[in-house]
């Protein structure tokens, strides 16, 4: 068992011996354009069955709704005006005069709006974010800890994948994951809509129903040296895949990039190797504050705490036996 | 004023609510009825998130899970009484406590197992131990328990049918082991009580979480409650002497744990343990612990009041369990109890002048 909390390296927390490189993704939502090429490319290759009743959610674009058991790639759709830019704008460059920790020489102070490059945005007084949400391939791991089968593993790529002839379905992931990814299949929502019955009588099979299930960052086609679907299939390399410290690097020049051209709402979600869970390997470049994006502000994994959960366990069971003692033995009742 | 003959199939539209600070919800699209735009389709809220969808996912378990966590205190607390009764010298206590073990534990595993998403593989709980994995832990501590109360019954149906089951040489076996086995179910009895809490505890689910470093003196409170309940119900006055005094100092710990935790918990996390169905039920478990507490305390000499105080104390239990279980799956289904402890969390430790633990940051 490695570290519970704090910066490490995964693979060699999980003891692999042979030391490949951890992978992740980067994922710049200053370049999506929502085309979902993402979505579609990760249904088709990992054979993820329709979820739930196609309908319109009445969210923007977006009537995909959340990253769910069969959906691993799950675009969102934000639709924001003049107030909410500004306001943005204000929370990212709080953010900066914070002072994060920072690899180098301080850059020059870009922030201040007289040198800066503050060319507004070809849409000034509303926007449209996009955000392709993913699995965040923590280092620390919330489902990973507490799945008490040893169906999830960490990669030798320092991913977190389901065995899918291991798990029995037991749900505790799903409560695990502070980032609502994992979910357990469900086999009894999946239908066609109504009107298309007739062309849809046979639905084919669902797979591994009952079973946790969540993007594995493309394993199967890792170990042969391939790109992960949605980032093959990404049209503006909004979605960029490789060594996970190089994506960290690419975040870090991008949004400093954007802050010098006066984007200051541009912040990094996922690079701080000291936030809840260790950092994540799925990095992401974000326009707005992360609750926003349905992402959580401050996600912590629960594991951090166990043991002094199991201290305080501990304790009450130590009451619990005292309590029975006194039960017995403090004379006759 | 309405343009489009289209206007009024559409729902009303829910009323405007503003923050605390007087900033408008941030996905606030204007009051317009000509049509042009989407209406709302979820409630405006007063924080920012997502459309209003859940941030965390609420673990997938039905009221089976609920049942698990009542039942497994009943089995543990029931397993002490047992020993108690066992070296003490109270056979009724002593049968009854054992028999109300196994009942319990067989009813909770046999929920627990229908609970999984794939039943069949209920075995591979034990296919590896997991120090970081609550359910795992719990799985062998339930098998540990589940061995030695096996035992303990056996030999008491056993005896009971006047040693006519067919065991040959067995028996001898089965009664060298009774007593060793009793120690060894009351030695996971307590650990069965109370890995349930950090199970739940070890969760991102807001609620539980919040809880973790009280509900385990909850669970464990509730369980000895319970099955001194059991306990007055199944036996006669004269040698449930002992099951009353647990009664009450179980009670004395459930209602203690329970203010405590509510006090120390994230305000906005605790909010689910008032509200809607959670709320109602624990409201009533208080009041039936307290009223089950008090009939053990003035009147458990008699045994009609006994055996109604034991059925309230198990009602209290069963309600607390299933008050807490609720409480947490409302609390990951409504994205505020996920989104404004953090932020408000984020927020004090910057205020603290803590800035590099962050998940945003702008280098």
């Amino acid at each position: 068992m490695g570290q519970l909390s704090g910066p490490t390296d995964p693979t060699t927390d999980a003891h692999w011996e042979h030391n490949h490189p951890r992978k992740g993704f980067f994922t710049d939502t200053s370049i999506c354009i929502g085309c979902k090429a993402c979505e579609v490319a990760c249904k088709e290759w990992n054979h993820n069955p329709q979820d739930g009743n196609l309908e319109l959610l009445g969210s923007s674009y977006d009537n995909t709704g959340s990253l769910g058991a069969s959906t691993w790639r799950h675009v969102a759709f934000i639709e924001q005006g003049q107030e909410r830019i500004t306001q943005a704008r204000e929370s990212g460059r709080a953010l900066v005069n914070l002072g994060m920790p920072r690899i180098g020489p301080p850059a020059p102070d870009s922030s201040d709006p007289a040198e800066a490059d503050t060319t507004p945005p070809d849409t000034a007084d509303f926007r449209w974010l996009m955000s392709s949400d993913v699995c965040k391939h923590c280092t620390h791991a919330g489902c990973l800890d507490v799945c008490p089968t040893g169906a999830l593993f960490r990669t030798e790529f320092g991913t977190v994948v389901v065995q899918d002839d291991v798990c029995n379905g037991c749900g505790t992931c799903v409560a695990g994951c502070p980032f609502g990814v994992i979910e357990r299949r469900s086999n009894g929502t999946v239908k066609v809509a109504t009107s298309r019955e007739d062309q849809h009588d046979e639905h084919p099979a669902v797979p591994n129903a009952g079973i946790a299930q969540k993007c594995t960052l493309c394993y199967d086609r890792l170990v042969d040296d391939q790109t992960p679907a949605c980032a093959k299939a990404c049209p503006t390399t909004s979605i960029k895949f490789g060594d996970h410290d190089a994506m960290v690097e690419t975040a870090k020049e991008r949004v400093a990039d954007l802050h010098a051209k006066g984007l200051t709402e541009a912040r990094l979600y996922g690079a701080n190797e000291n936030d809840g869970v260790g950092g994540t390997g799925s990095v992401f470049l974000l326009l707005d504050e992360p609750e926003v994006y349905g992402l959580p502000p401050d996600p912590r994994v629960p594991t951090a705490d166990l043991p002094t959960m199991y201290r305080r366990a501990g304790l009450a069971v130590a009451g619990m036996a005292a309590a029975a003692a006194l039960a017995f033995l403090g004379g006759r009742a | 004023m309405t343009l489009s003959e289209f206007d009024n199939l559409r729902p009303s539209g829910p009323a405007r609510r503003r923050g605390a600070d007087g900033k408008p919800g941030t996905r606030r699209r204007r009051e317009n009825g000509d049509g042009s735009r989407e209406m709302p389709m979820v409630p405006e809220a007063e924080f920012t998130s997502y459309y209003g969808r859940p941030v965390v996912k609420p673990a997938p378990w039905g009221e089976d899970v609920a049942l698990y966590l009542f039942l497994g205190g009943v089995a543990g607390g029931s397993a002490l009484l047992g020993l108690g009764g066992q070296l003490t010298g109270r056979p009724i206590l002593r049968r009854n406590a054992r028999l109300g073990a196994l009942a319990a534990l067989s009813l909770g595993a046999g929920a627990l197992v229908k609970d999984l998403g794939r039943p069949e593989r209920f075995l591979n709980m034990l296919r590896t131990f997991k120090v970081t994995s609550p359910m795992s832990v719990g799985s062998w501590i339930l098998s540990a328990f589940g061995a030695g109360t096996a035992l303990v019954a056996a030999a008491e149906i056993d005896r009971m049918t006047g040693c006519r089951i067919p065991l040959g040489p067995l028996r001898k076996a089965l009664q060298a082991v009774e007593g060793p086995a009793g120690f060894e179910a009351a030695v996971f009895a307590g650990p069965l009580a109370a890995y349930t809490a950090v199970l739940l505890g070890d969760t991102a689910t807001p609620t539980w979480n919040a809880a973790h470093e009280e509900l385990p003196f909850v669970f464990v409170s509730s369980a000895c409650l319970a099955s001194a309940g059991l306990a007055m119900v199944t036996t006669p006055v004269h040698e449930a002497g002992p099951a009353r005094k647990l009664a009450v100092l179980g009670v004395l710990g459930d209602l203690a744990a329970m203010k405590v935790m509510e006090h120390r918990m994230d305000p906005v996390a605790a909010e689910p343990l008032h509200l809607g169905k959670a709320g109602t039920m624990l409201t009533w478990s208080e009041r039936l612990a307290l009223g089950g507490g008090l009939g053990a305390l003035l009147a458990g000499r008699n045994r009609a009041v006994a055996a109604a105080s034991g059925f309230a104390l198990l009602a209290a239990s069963a309600l607390t369990r299933f008050g807490v279980f609720e409480a947490g799956l409302a609390s990951a289904r409504d994205p505020r109890y996920t989104i404004e402890p953090q932020k408000n969390r984020l927020a004090a430790r910057r205020a603290a002048g803590v800035s590099d633990d962050a998940i945003t940051t702008a280098r």
